[in-house]
């Protein structure tokens, strides 16, 4: 029919652009640039780096009576003693790891069980989906605290309980966030591409369709970890801890039961109420500023109250 | 000498970048409009021509700078920026954008989103704002009773002619549309380009037309200006355009475009790409490109001179014409 | 119906495939008749290797839902689809498994035709893969031979790049290149330029012109008449979900017969402005294809319907005034 023009010089000149625009998925990078998501960064950073130097930090049993009762900070004991008498500040150490590894760890398995829910339901569809969904709607819908605590009634309250009942209550909302992540991707036209050379379900899953869910789900799980934090101090505050380790909600509950509030002993209780504090908000604010990298919100400048600028006229070039 | 109904004249606009530097998307852009004119704005994506366009109603963003005058009727409305351009939106320059679908408040019946500019200029109130609404839908094909209806129950074709109807509500003497028939079906895009056709005449409206769409300007324009990386490259009346070009990028840009009834003739593609807005331009902007380029085309910018009778082209083939005195 | 005399590699006849629309709660419980999209509505063509067919029409005719039940990536409710000699309707997914490799398409947008994640050498070979065909070795040379059939010469330039570090035009190369390593015999080209710029248009179709003239059957599908006039050898006009017009190209472009063809040909704008003609608008929209109008589903918006069109629905057969056999048009005043 009509004659043709090479393409292949066509292209070749055009060259590659490789400065253009940032992949879109390295929000990694971007993230890492802003101000909320470093210090979000820094806070857990800093309690991750405590735990881990807490052999080094803490010598001997932190649960050691080494003063009387309620002994106000000093220079010797920082933050003081608590109501046995022990070091707050070797207490706040020790239980840095338990609190650090029990949210880690719940979160873990919420992302998990709610990213393979969200993936499942999403991809399959149909009666797959109702039937997941219908699920994890069950869940929303039982109350966190009554089940936790009948949980740990039933099941005993060993550490490893405690990151399942805490993994298990807070799956619903990943799931239910990867699941609309995964409708949106599975229509995209890449994938259809790749079904229609022949790929199978297996692969469109864990090539195309888990590499764009993944930094969702990170960034879910990073707020997740704030969430598990949360609960455990609010279990163990309960008195549904594992009663053989320290956990800053352990210590919370310690202090309450030894009226640390009667004494005026303010170090009993705050120091490890503001480590929770400090790392949830530290959870939150990386979290937080991931989810946001990876959804860009509608940019309204047109209803911003700054406008657009005049420059000056330039002189006339010679138009005619 | 007569003064035009719309003059842009040396129209620069710079976008701040996120990283820093600046994009120079239009870059002494100029032109002329006459009233009851049709103008198209012709050029490929990335040419700035959406830029020009938003710039001559003022609805740029907050990071952009621009500088040049757009004199409507010999006043500068661009003057003072925002404060002396919002004074003409709508009232004598209105636009119809693309994808009308985006142009209307889905939660607000068709005919008050008519209304309301009606109000907001003083134009009309009450009753009487009713009334002038309901008379601009019949006039661009929409049944009245249709007024009191919502965004998504009109189709395609429909929508855009209330975006018609919706940018005469204030009765403008110039009307922008952006690519007014990009997203419509072929006798849909008649029916509106008719539309527009008629209505220019009718209300004695300028039209500027802005699109890609070259076979579209040359059926319903009078004249129009081809734009290259933020620049005008050639500007005349259509048939010049087509018959004479005398920029290469327009002579190019016609032989990439198939026609019905061209039979064997060679559909050219242009090679390359067009430059990188946010670095300094050396030379022809479009030389790298360009099948015809000679000596100082890579070190010298052009200038847009006339060639002919209302004919301007800003290319160094035309360094040896000498000037026609224009009327 | 082939322009050469051997045996058509694809043939269509009485297609039908239809999409269930929701009543919602209330049409249900008002019993009210589950309604149906009659996308593609009784569809018959045959296409040959070495030959382009166009299938054009307005949004909502019909073309797209066509190409893909032709592949078989939506499901039809009726009619055969026969590849090289071979009913594929019936076939289940695993069945269709190896015909996949014999048949690819090509889709409209570059900008979301490739894996963000994937680098261009890996959504290429993507293909080979998933086949399990060749050795790694020899699925980076066939990687090079498809980048430089779509024509991203030097290879080494493209295969490490990513999608978002390049221009549309080659984004859509890399699309057609990822769907030429499996060399397949039949292509089918959903409106493979629409997104793209004007002057990197040609390039794009000449690529698909060549393949055609090296044997590749090319299906493609467009609402731009002006390309379609270009490039294809055939034509066919669809009309809520019927084939109303086709033949040879240049038959059917200059001598129309069937009243749609005309008027939508007399609408589209032409380059050259003293070439205004009298467009012939037609009044009204389309209608949906949910409610198809008896007798000739044209007869509502067409100029010269008689009563005996609210009848007769037509077929296709040749027209009087045709100058080629193979020239059909669905049209009883024709």
């Amino acid at each position: 029919m009509s004659a043709s023009i090479q393409g292949g010089a066509a292209a070749a000149t055009e060259g590659v652009d490789v400065s253009a625009s940032r992949r879109p998925g390295s929000i990694r990078h971007v993230a890492l640039r802003e101000p909320t998501a470093i210090a979000g960064l820094a806070i857990i950073a800093f309690f991750v780096l405590i735990a881990l130097l807490e052999p080094i930090l803490v010598t001997g049993d932190p649960k050691e009576k080494v003063g009387p009762i309620f002994e106000p900070p000093s220079a010797s004991y920082p933050l003081g003693l608590d109501g046995g008498g022990a070091n707050m500040v070797d207490l706040l150490i020790a239980g840095t790891r338990v609190s650090l590894l029990v949210g880690f760890c719940a979160a873990l398995v919420s992302a998990f069980i709610g990213g393979t829910v969200g993936v499942l339901a999403g991809f399959y569809g149909g009666k797959t989906d109702v039937v997941l969904m219908r699920t994890t709607d069950y869940f929303l819908v039982i109350p966190d605290i009554p089940l936790m605590i009948v949980a740990a009634a039933l099941f005993g309250r060993s550490l490893t309980n405690i990151i399942i009942i805490i993994g298990v209550i807070y799956w619903t909302t990943t799931a239910r966030l990867i699941r609309a992540q995964v409708l949106s991707v599975r229509e995209r036209v890449y994938v259809k591409r790749a079904r229609a050379l022949g790929a199978g379900n297996r692969r469109l899953i864990f090539k195309h369709i888990l590499p764009q869910v993944a930094p969702l789900l990170v960034a879910n799980t990073v707020l997740l970890v704030a969430y598990a934090i949360f609960a455990e101090t609010f279990i163990s505050f309960l008195g549904l801890g594992d009663p053989s380790v320290i956990s800053w909600g352990r210590l919370i509950e310690n202090a309450f039961n030894d009226d640390a509030i009667l004494n005026n002993a303010w170090w009993a209780i705050i120091p490890p109420g503001l480590c929770v504090t400090l790392v949830v908000l530290g959870a939150t604010l990386f979290g937080q500023s991931l989810e946001d990298a990876l959804n860009p919100r509608l940019r309204v400048g047109h209803l911003s109250v700054r406008r657009f600028k005049v420059r000056p006229l330039r002189g006339k070039l010679d138009a005619e | 000498m007569r003064t035009p109904l719309l003059a842009v004249e040396d129209l620069n606009v710079w976008f701040e970048l996120p990283g820093g530097g600046e994009l120079h998307a239009v870059r002494g852009t100029g032109f002329e409009l006459e009233a009851g004119e049709r103008f198209g704005l012709v050029g490929e994506s990335g040419c700035g021509k959406t830029t020009a366009m938003l710039s001559i109603m003022g609805l740029l963003p907050p990071n952009a700078s621009v500088s040049g005058e757009v004199r409507l009727e010999g006043e500068n409305i661009l003057a003072r920026g925002e404060e002396s351009v919002s004074r003409h939106r709508w009232n004598d320059i209105a636009m119809v954008f693309q994808g009308s679908m985006n142009a209307f408040n889905p939660v607000q019946t068709v005919g008050s989103q008519i209304e309301e500019p009606m109000h907001l200029h003083g134009v009309a109130e009450g009753k009487v704002a009713r009334r002038q609404t309901e008379a601009l839908l019949e006039r661009v094909g929409i049944p009245k009773d249709r007024a009191d209806r919502f965004p998504h129950e009109f189709s395609g074709g429909m929508r855009q002619r209330a975006a018609i109807a919706m940018a005469l509500a204030c009765e403008p003497k110039i009307l922008l549309a952006d690519e007014p028939t990009t997203a419509l079906d072929v006798m849909v895009q008649a029916q509106i380009l008719e539309l527009l056709v008629s209505l220019a005449a009718d209300f004695n409206l300028a039209l500027i037309l802005v699109t890609h769409d070259l076979p579209v300007v040359a059926q319903v324009c009078d004249r129009a200006a081809v734009m290259y990386a933020g620049e005008v490259a050639e500007s005349a009346s259509i048939d010049a355009l087509f018959h004479t070009p005398k920029h290469p990028y327009t002579r190019l840009l016609f032989a990439a475009t198939p026609d019905l009834h061209a039979g064997g003739e060679r559909v050219a593609s242009i090679p390359g790409a067009p430059p990188r807005l946010d670095q300094p331009i050396v030379g022809c902007p479009f030389q790298p490109r360009c099948d015809s380029a000679f000596a100082p085309c890579a070190t010298e910018t052009p200038i847009l001179k006339s060639v002919g009778e209302r004919h301007v082209a800003a290319c160094h083939l035309n360094d040896h014409v000498r000037e026609v005195a224009t009327a | 119906m082939s322009t050469n005399g051997s045996k058509p590699l694809l043939e269509v006849e009485g297609l039908v495939a239809s999409y269930p629309v929701g009543r919602g709660l209330v049409g249900a419980a008002k019993r009210e008749p589950k309604l149906e999209v009659h996308a593609v509505d009784g569809v018959s063509f045959s296409l040959s290797r070495g030959e382009m067919l166009a299938l054009v029409g307005e949004s909502g005719c019909g073309k797209t839902s066509t190409a893909q039940s032709v592949l078989r990536l939506i499901e039809t409710s009726g009619g055969s689809i026969r590849f090289d000699g071979e009913e594929i309707t019936g076939l289940s997914s695993k069945a269709l498994r190896p015909l996949r490799r014999r048949m690819q398409i090509v889709y409209q947008d570059p900008y979301e035709s490739l894996d963000p994640r994937f680098r261009v050498g890996a959504t290429i070979e993507e293909p080979l893969e998933v086949h399990k065909i060749g050795s790694k070795k020899e699925r980076r040379e066939e990687v090079k031979r498809a980048l430089e059939l779509a024509g991203l010469t030097p290879a080494e330039l493209y295969v490490d790049r990513y999608p978002h570090e390049l221009s549309g035009g080659q984004r859509q190369r890399v699309a057609i290149a990822a769907s030429l390593v499996l060399g397949p015999e039949l292509l089918v080209a959903d409106e493979p330029v629409s997104m793209l710029d004007v002057s990197v248009r040609a390039g794009i179709l000449s690529i698909l012109d060549e393949l055609r003239d090296k044997g590749l059957a090319v299906l493609m599908i467009t609402h731009d008449l002006s390309t379609a006039a270009h490039y294809a050898d055939r034509i066919a006009v669809m009309y809520l979900g019927r084939i109303v017009e086709e033949g040879p190209t240049r038959e059917v472009i200059e001598n129309p017969q069937h009243p749609y063809t005309q008027a939508l040909l007399s609408v589209v704008p032409k380059r050259d402005p003293r070439e205004r003609g009298t467009p012939q608008i037609l009044r009204g929209e389309t209608p949906n294809s949910i409610h198809i109008p008896p007798g000739c589903r044209f007869n509502p918006r067409c100029p010269i319907a008689i009563a005996e069109c609210k009848t007769v629905d037509p077929e296709l057969r040749r027209p009087a005034a045709s100058t080629d056999p193979q020239h059909l048009a669905a049209c009883i005043r024709v």
